[in-house]
């Protein structure tokens, strides 16, 4: 197990490394640091020196990658890139490139629990409402039920989020005026501006998902061991719910886990239409911002984010299934 | 007057695109073992179906793809200008609706604008709904006339489309009359589902659009159907135009997707060890970063680099076409990783297989053993994975464009029109119409993508069958257990 967990961690220290140089790459190959510089101080007329003193105050003054002037190590460790990543990895993301102001860990912290409260109910009860509805659809199957069920699914998944955003928001907040439309307020408060996006996302999810659901639990439901439960005497909701989804919950865990970096993230666009300010939004804001050290603090929280997923997702499934051992 | 034909990035890929398509049609006519799967897929009546809405679809995007530009009326003769403006064969079609320009919002088939202006009747000046430049013009006194030249012209739209859906069924019928013994039981056959194919079903959707199309066509030339937007444009021609986006989005991308997918795939399952290795160093830093993410940052890159260089553009529709045209390399670069999972895993099956294994006991070179031999075993896994990606990808612009690093805001899009629509929606009265109609398309055009994606994946991946749902054999199940019970009960 110790051996496992430090290959793992190596592993996970060479993507990180990996994600690093990608958006790195992409941000400097494209724009030079004066291009940004000019973007950021905006207006017509921007001075040579007016772009030096924004490139040194945000340590953008070095060469890029390497730095030929210098002696021994200090070729490498003198460059915006060595000092940028080093600082990424100790998990210190300094201060953003807009506003000077703004220092990028602290609003991380603050916006993660924001977006938590929003993700954190809503992948849960995803879970549960998708398998349930897969549940439901692969105990009826080869019925109308099932075939309708289907139909309703395809016919959901079809359907763009943004379109069950915009339609819920008018239809729950302005014509019944049940919650608001938008805002946020902390503590308890939160739950009558969080209730729509999550009955929302869940709703836009649902087609996807459950369909996805059954399509596992049915793979399944064709195995000789249901077969011999069945010989067995054991009711259909007892072979459904003991035996058959205990085995299918290894590729759901799966799928689901897929999802694990967005409850820290937030969703980009729940968070942006009803004005929660999580990281989703956060993210949004230097997007059309163009603040690439948001940007790229993002990236690699979001890397770490997964590699950390993938990592639970393994121990999950030796608990799940005993088969299962991490070596 | 002259015109000069305008070659853009994304037109020129989709007729490449188009021109491969028809080489995979004949090669599929030449080889019947090819062409198994696909007339399965042609005998599911939904994917026909489906197949039926998407070719029409695809008709619009063709007719969008044929770019000019006009020369002016008043160039000197030695030297031509043209227009700054670039058309398309579509534009032509629909240039009546290009007109048709009112001043702001009007409601769908309205002949009054949908804010009070202030309008002079002689020297008085009174505030009201002003009569619309284009939509119900025609009429002299709106009040009395308008319900009644509405309703004429739908009804003669909707005989227009009974028509051609009377002439659709006559000549699907002779083209059935001689495998059916003459044109009467071909009908007859073809309205009871009787035939090799299921025609009734693709019968049944021209018919639906036939009846939908008629009427709108028939209005069109008078009222804008579908309302018009904040500018004053009619939004069924940017419905209309939004179909190339969405096409060019979802088809373009997930073939970028393909070389890295196909070839780092097959390379990683085939070489294994350290070859593999590193292609999964690849794909998993790429699949780490959160998709939106990465493709926000790629995209920010792109539009600094085309905010640097104007000069590269001769008119505005290029830049936005190299723009969309750049996107969809994004999106392919960023999400081949799926794909070469699948591959990768299934190259690594067929390497042990004995066919492989003859192979490389005769001493075929690797790389002639990966293009006869592998390549075309993992097609299936690619061509399911590229139809069910392309519904997902037309969903993605749209949240993308909303995000704000979508296409570019001059080019019409679903996601252009939604983004409008948002603000639309909290207006107080209501302006529904750019929505409904974004949804209306949006709708049709992804869920046909998804029932001919399944139809696909049911024909040539057969462990995906038996997930369909199926009340059909419930039905001959039925049926077969009361013929028995019926035999039973003679026998006793």
């Amino acid at each position: 197990m110790l051996k496992y967990i430090s290959r793992r961690l190596a592993y996970g220290l060479a993507i990180l490394v990996g994600v690093n140089l990608l958006t790195f790459f992409l941000f400097f190959s494209v724009n030079t640091p004066d291009d940004m510089a000019r973007l950021n101080i905006g207006g017509k007329r921007v001075t040579q020196e007016q772009i030096e003193k924004w490139k040194a105050e945000r340590g953008y003054d070095k060469p890029l990658y390497w730095d030929a002037a210098r002696q021994g190590t200090e070729r490498l460790t003198h460059t915006v890139f060595w000092e940028r990543s080093v600082s990424l990895m100790m998990l210190e993301f300094g201060r953003s490139d807009a506003r000077q102001a703004v220092d990028i860990g602290h609003e991380v912290k603050v916006r993660m629990g924001v977006s938590l409260q929003l993700a954190v109910p809503i992948f849960i009860l995803q879970l549960i409402i998708s398998v349930a509805f897969a549940l439901l659809l692969t105990f009826f199957r080869n019925s109308r039920i099932d075939f309708w069920g289907v139909v309703l699914c395809v016919l959901m998944l079809s359907i763009s989020s943004l379109f069950y955003i915009i339609v819920g928001q008018y239809f729950f907040s302005r014509v019944l005026r049940l919650v608001p439309i938008n805002g946020y307020e902390p503590g308890l408060d939160a739950i009558k501006f969080l209730a729509l996006p999550i009955a929302l996302s869940l709703l836009s999810r649902l087609g996807g998902e459950a369909r996805l659901y059954r399509a596992m639990l049915l793979e399944e439901v064709g195995k000789d061991y249901v077969r011999t439960a069945r010989a067995k005497g054991l009711s259909e909701p007892v072979v459904l719910m003991r035996h058959v989804l205990r085995n299918a919950l290894i590729p759901i865990i799966t799928s689901a886990g897929a999802y694990l970096p967005y409850v820290f993230l937030g969703s980009l666009v729940f968070e942006s239409f009803f004005g929660i300010p999580g990281l989703g939004a956060f993210v949004i804001e230097a997007i059309t911002g163009q603040d690439f050290a948001i940007v790229r603090t993002m990236v690699f929280l979001g890397a770490l984010l997964y590699i950390a997923s993938n990592a639970l997702i393994d121990v999950v499934y030796t608990w799940v299934d005993p088969r299962v051992r991490l070596t | 007057m002259g015109f000069k034909i305008v070659i853009l990035w994304t037109d020129v890929a989709l007729w490449a695109l188009a021109a491969v398509l028809v080489g995979y049609i004949v090669r599929l006519v030449r080889r019947p073992h090819l062409r198994a799967n696909w007339q399965r897929v042609l005998r599911d009546p939904a994917a026909l179906s489906a197949g039926v809405v998407l070719s029409l679809f695809v008709l619009v995007t063709a007719l969008d793809s044929l770019h000019f530009r006009r020369a002016l009326a008043d160039s000197p003769a030695g030297e031509r200008f043209y227009e700054t403006r670039t058309e398309s064969v579509l534009d032509l079609l629909l240039s009546r609706q290009i007109e048709m320009r009112e001043t702001s919002y009007s409601a769908p088939l309205a002949y009054q604008g949908f804010n009070k202006d202030s309008v002079a009747h002689g020297s008085e000046v009174v505030r009201e709904f002003p009569r619309l430049a284009f939509g119900g013009a025609h009429l002299s006194d709106p009040a009395t006339e308008w319900t009644g030249d509405l309703i004429r012209r739908a009804l003669s739209g909707l005989a227009g489309g009974a028509l051609a859906a009377v002439l659709m069924a006559a000549a699907m019928a002779a083209i059935l009359a001689p495998s059916h013994g003459g044109w009467r039981h071909g009908l007859r056959d073809l309205l009871k589902d009787r035939t090799h194919y299921p025609w009734r079903a693709a019968l049944l959707t021209l018919t639906v659009v036939a009846l939908l199309a008629g009427p709108v066509i028939a209005l069109m030339g008078h009222y804008h159907v579908f309302g018009t937007d904040q500018t004053g444009n009619d939004v069924l021609y940017q419905s209309l135009k939004s179909i190339r986006t969405a096409f060019v989005i979802g088809a373009l991308s997930t073939l970028a997707t393909l070389p890295f997918a196909l070839v780092l795939g097959i390379l990683a399952g085939y070489f294994k060890g350290w070859v593999d290795e590193v292609i999964q160093y690849f794909y998993t830093v790429l699949t780490s970063v959160p998709n939106v993410l990465l493709i926000a940052a790629c995209v920010l890159m792109v539009q600094v680099f085309l905010d640097k260089h104007p000069e590269a553009f001769e008119t505005g529709a290029e830049r936005a076409d190299l723009k969309i045209f750049l996107l969809c390399v994004i999106l392919g670069v960023t999400g081949w990783a799926t794909l070469c999972r699948l591959v990768r895993g299934e190259t690594l099956k067929l390497r042990e297989s004995d066919f492989v294994q003859a192979a490389t006991a005769f001493g075929v070179s690797d790389s002639r053993i990966m293009v006869r031999h592998i390549v075309p075993n993992v097609m299936h896994l690619v061509l399911i994975s590229l139809v069910l990606n392309f519904s997902d990808l037309i969903l993605y612009e749209a949240v993308l464009t909303y995000v704000g690093v979508g296409v570019d805001p001059t080019m019409n899009s679903f996601g252009g029109m939604i983004n409008l629509a948002r603000s639309e929606m909290s207006r107080d009265p209501l302006v529904w119409w750019s929505f409904a109609a974004a949804f209306a398309f949006m709708v049709s055009l992804v869920l046909a993508a998804n029932l001919f994606a399944d139809g696909v994946r049911d024909a040539f991946d057969p462990r995906s069958r038996k997930l369909r749902p199926q009340v059909l054999s419930l039905k001959a199940r039925k049926a077969q257990a009361a013929t028995q019970a019926a035999q039973n009960k003679q026998g006793a």
